[in-house]
């Protein structure tokens, strides 16, 4: 995949790769499945990854992200850890109502998750 | 001295094809509708994530094996007290029981499965015809304090 289609921008801090998305909306069926590439990509790599996904200024998400998280959580989940953070509220109320805040494990800014990881 | 009467409901009738940028002006044509009456930022979000999951389930699930270039049509009218979007598609349709329950436990890791929920989560009620192929949801708005 060219670099210049990627819906994310990742960096590195403390040995955490982090992962935000390019798009306030996280709508898109394509789009999502390029997400979901790209950071299977990413585990394949590293399967003992320490993968943060940040939610700074995203808006809205769907139920088919929400899936594509599951599955980075199961892909990643023998070998690595995912955190997520800076999820907006009304998003936030989303995993509440799907109860996925008991799957995943959440924080409420980039720091802390980062000081999360084991 | 007579008050302002409220805006006329507004109402809309539009055929979708399955790309985004057809489902994206679908939702502004509501949002703009909500706008003209105020609803609150919390509201907004609630419909457009319900016509978001309903809208993806017709082209998903209602219109599987049919030609990508089949519409799905979606209607909707906004008033004051509350908004009324109903989306029809082609397909054969589905019972809604036979879905199941995302939140139990032993489903809580499956992918897919949660955009009814959702819909049903945020609307204040939810129909379907008999076949199964267009669901009319429906958003009251909180009276204000």
């Amino acid at each position: 995949m060219a670099a210049s289609d990627s819906r994310l921008r990742i960096r590195k801090d403390s040995n955490v790769t982090i992962v935000e998305f390019v798009d306030r909306n996280i709508l898109d069926e394509a789009n999502i499945q390029m997400i979901g590439d790209e950071i299977t990509g990413l585990i394949e790599s590293n399967p003992a990854l320490r993968l943060l996904i940040s939610f700074a200024n995203v808006d809205h998400l769907s139920s088919a992200a929400l899936g594509t998280l599951i599955t980075i959580n199961n892909k990643l989940r023998p070998k690595g850890q995912l955190r997520l953070a800076n999820i907006d509220p009304q998003i936030y109320e989303v995993f509440v109502i799907t109860r996925l805040n008991n799957i995943f494990k959440i924080h409420s800014t980039t720091d802390d998750a980062i000081k999360s990881f084991s | 001295m007579p008050t302002n009467p409220d805006p006329a409901p507004i109402s809309e009738q539009i055929d979708l094809v399955n790309d985004r940028a057809s489902i994206h002006h679908a939702e502004s044509r509501v949002l703009d509708a909500l706008n003209v009456f105020d609803y609150p930022k919390a509201a907004r979000f609630a419909i457009r994530l319900a016509i978001e999951e309903a809208v993806t389930n017709a082209f998903k699930h209602g219109h599987k094996g049919l030609p990508r270039e089949t519409p799905v049509r979606l209607d909707f009218v906004v008033a004051v007290d509350r908004a009324v979007i109903a989306v029809e598609d082609q397909g054969p349709g589905f019972n809604p029981s036979d879905v199941p329950d995302p939140t139990l436990d032993e489903n809580l890791e499956r992918p897919c499965g949660r955009g009814l929920m959702l819909i049903r989560a945020y609307m204040s009620a939810l129909t379907f015809n008999p076949s199964g192929n267009r669901v009319e949801m429906t958003f009251i708005r909180a009276t204000e304090p």
